[in-house]
């Protein structure tokens, strides 16, 4: 990635030069990073956090030891001032001085009321110290330690009668010691804590930069033409695997309504070759051995019909292209499929009946669709009429005799010439069947005649193009439906399925 | 309906010349507008008695424009000529305010008779829709849905009543196969077999069957019309 980076930048040159490039470019990417981002975003909000909570149990943690300090204090108070009480100011000043003996935290002095050392292991204090009685925090210095006040203690001091002055106090340092610790403690808990957030969020927007890279690279090749190309699938589950398996999807389907549209394309240059090229055929020897008036104007006329053959082919094939890209969703209404189904059926009713062909139409009430009632009705001609010209053929031929002979009265053995239609509801659908009697598809065909084009090997010599089931095929899935071909044993069912109306019936 | 004056809007010259020649042979006045706003401004001014608009035009396409006339209170007939045939067009043309669509290629013949039909539409008073028709000695009464011809009933099925109603109302005109189709089934695909044929033949067996004159004629290449007398 870098690499690439560095050779799109204009540095050119040395690649020495280039590589730091790369890396800033790298750096910047990462550090945009949404993942980066959050990660950054969460730190922030644990350190926060953190720096209150060891904050908290550094406070505490201090002022239980200044509580004991204290409570030390105003114990050896109690105990010389029992002894003040029992022996006045000399038993005082020799308690001091033997206490001032022992080691320990715990310090005493005894001043006279000038301030000068009579007992005690403080050498010196602060000035002014002493003047003020009640307890205070004050650094000092021990006897024999000169008058560098590099200790500190908390103290307490009391005027007593004839101007004498007391200290009672006790050295810090152990809570110092403690407090320099906790503060340590602290201080790495949260460089540790920001340092690992940092790192796991570079770690996090590294791995996710990773793939989004992996999906950019396999995009950018999808845009330069390698359709097959598909994003891989990390198999978490998570976002990034969503997104992934839904653009592949949509690459999937794109695909799809590319190879229709080669397919469209293919055909169109196939199928309309052939008559295009019979129509320039007939004009050219039209013109060349036409003296004839009569002949050229027939000529002409054969060749209008040609080219609206054409142009109806066209129409149909960008209709079902249409229809399959799915964006004919305008203009779409409620209405009864069942009274189409009728209509239609009726529309057709006289020809077939000239043909010597029933339709007969077998309808439930209240079959409301959601949809397009042109298309549906276009659909049921489609059908209907596919049903006249093939379903009825074979039937047809065998009947041709009796026919002619004598029409209406249908012999116990006479080939039956009925195509039904019937709309009725199953379950939430609107099921649409025109079926006949006829010789059928057979099953290996009946999925192959719904594309575009296909003509079975029997169907070559009748009018028509190969669109006509394409298009209700088209429609069918317009409507969220389907449409299948059935086995009518013997003859062809086509069952057009779509979605009812939900609450229809009210 | 002869004498119509028409205009043309319409951006490909060839296909205009070719209208309004055939217009003028066929008696009518035609003038020609190249694009969306020489249409608008001839439109709003002339006493056209149909405009042919294509829909797509330069400068003004062509359902704005319809939208201009029509809020400018012109309430001149359109017919939208469109290469776009699909259903939905259809109806945004006609949501424009189209009277009338078209899609492309067509026969001329197929577009004279719906712009006849646009034009009487017009002249002949259209608000007031009669409640019978009379042509010869052939009466259709709307309300009572009786066809009596010289005094003798005629029993029809519904969709044929209505057939042959479209076909009086429009009387003298030519009534295509497609405008059946439309008005009298209310779709607009393309049959593409003689469903239509097979059925006016039929109608034509009841109405005009023991009677000398034929009522319902087959104008070849274009479609049907009522008339009285005459030759078949």
């Amino acid at each position: 990635m870098s690499a690439r980076h560095a050779a799109t930048g204009p540095a050119g040159g040395a690649p020495s030069g280039a590589a730091p490039d790369g890396l800033l470019a790298r750096l910047g990417t990462l550090f945009r990073t949404t993942a980066f981002k959050l990660s950054l975003a969460y730190l922030l909000v644990f350190a926060a956090f953190a720096f209150f909570a060891l904050g908290y149990v550094a406070w505490n943690a201090r002022r239980v030891l200044d509580d004991q300090i204290v409570s030390t204090i105003e114990a050896e108070i109690n105990g010389l001032s029992d002894q003040y009480a029992s022996g006045g100011i000399r038993r005082l000043v020799s308690v001091v001085e033997r206490r001032s003996r022992e080691p320990g935290a715990s310090l005493y002095l005894v001043t006279t009321p000038a301030g000068e050392h009579v007992v005690g292991n403080v050498e010196s204090l602060p000035p002014g110290t002493l003047a003020e009685p009640g307890q205070t925090e004050t650094a000092y210095s021990r006897v024999g330690d000169g008058d560098r006040l590099d200790h500190r203690a908390i103290v307490r001091i009391f005027t007593l009668p004839g101007g004498f002055r007391l200290l009672v106090g006790r050295d810090v340092e152990e809570r110092d010691r403690l407090r320099a610790v906790i503060g340590r403690a602290f201080a790495w808990s949260l460089m540790l804590v920001v340092g690992l957030g940092f790192l796991g969020s570079w770690f996090i927007a590294q791995r996710v930069l990773k793939r989004v890279d992996h999906m950019t690279e396999i995009t950018r090749g999808i845009m330069a033409g390698d359709l097959d190309g598909r994003l891989a699938l990390a198999g978490t589950g998570d976002e990034l695997d969503r997104l992934a398996s839904n653009l592949n999807a949509m690459l999937d389907r794109i695909g799809e309504l590319m190879r229709g549209m080669r397919e469209v394309s293919d055909n169109i240059a196939h199928d309309l070759k052939t008559p295009l090229t019979r129509l320039r055929n007939k004009a050219d020897a039209a013109l060349r051995d036409g003296r004839d008036p009569d002949a050229l104007r027939a000529a002409l006329e054969a060749n209008i019909e040609e080219s609206d053959n054409l142009i109806r082919v066209f129409n149909a094939l960008l209709m079902i292209a249409r229809l399959e890209a799915g964006n004919a969703r305008e203009g779409l209404a409620d209405f009864d499929a069942g009274a189409v189904a009728l209509e239609v059926a009726e529309l057709y009713e006289a020809v077939a009946e000239e043909r010597g062909i029933a339709v007969t139409a077998e309808v439930e009430d209240g079959l409301v669709l959601h949809g397009s009632r042109e298309l549906i009705g276009q659909a049921v001609a489609n059908l209907i009429d596919n049903a006249l010209k093939y379903g009825a053929k074979a039937a047809e031929a065998k009947a041709a005799g009796a026919v002619a002979a004598e029409t209406g009265t249908a012999g116990a053995g006479a080939p039956d010439l009925t195509v039904s239609v019937s709309a009725r509801r199953e379950g939430g659908d609107v099921v649409l069947i025109v079926a006949d009697r006829g010789e059928g598809i057979p099953a290996s065909d009946r999925g192959r005649v719904l594309e575009r084009f296909v003509r079975l090997e029997t169907a070559r010599t009748r009018p028509g193009f190969g669109l006509g089931l394409s298009l209700v095929n088209a429609v069918a899935r317009l409507h969220q439906g389907s449409f299948a071909l059935e086995d009518n044993a013997p003859g062809l069912r086509a069952v057009l399925r779509l979605p009812a109306l939900r609450d229809a019936a009210a | 309906m002869p004498d119509m004056r028409l205009l043309i809007i319409e951006d490909d010259r060839e296909a205009s010349a070719y209208l309004s020649k055939a217009f003028r042979e066929a008696g009518h006045v035609a003038d020609t507008a190249d694009d969306g706003l020489d249409g608008y401004a001839l439109a709003r001014e002339g006493a056209y008695d149909v405009l042919v608009v294509d829909r797509m035009l330069p400068k003004l396409d062509g359902l704005s424009l319809i939208r201009s006339l029509r809020e400018q209170g012109v309430e001149t007939p359109v017919l939208i000529l469109s290469a776009l045939g699909q259903v939905d067009d259809r109806v945004k043309g006609l949501k424009a305010g189209g009277d009338d669509y078209l899609p492309k290629p067509y026969a001329f013949s197929e577009l004279m008779a719906r712009i006849e039909v646009l034009a009487r539409r017009r002249g002949g008073g259209g608000g007031t829709e009669t409640t019978s028709y009379r042509v010869g000695d052939l009466e259709l009464d709307r309300l009572s849905h009786r066809v009596t011809r010289a005094g003798q009933e005629i029993p029809l099925q519904p969709r044929e009543f209505r057939l042959l109603e479209y076909l009086m109302r429009h009387a003298g005109q030519v009534v295509t196969r497609t405008m059946l189709l439309e008005h009298v089934w209310d779709y607009h695909f393309d049959p593409q077999t003689n469903v239509i044929d097979v059925h006016v033949s039929r109608l034509r067996s009841k109405v005009d069957k023991g009677f000398e004159r034929p009522m319902i004629h087959t104008v070849r290449g274009a479609g049907y019309m009522v008339r009285a007398g005459g030759e078949a």
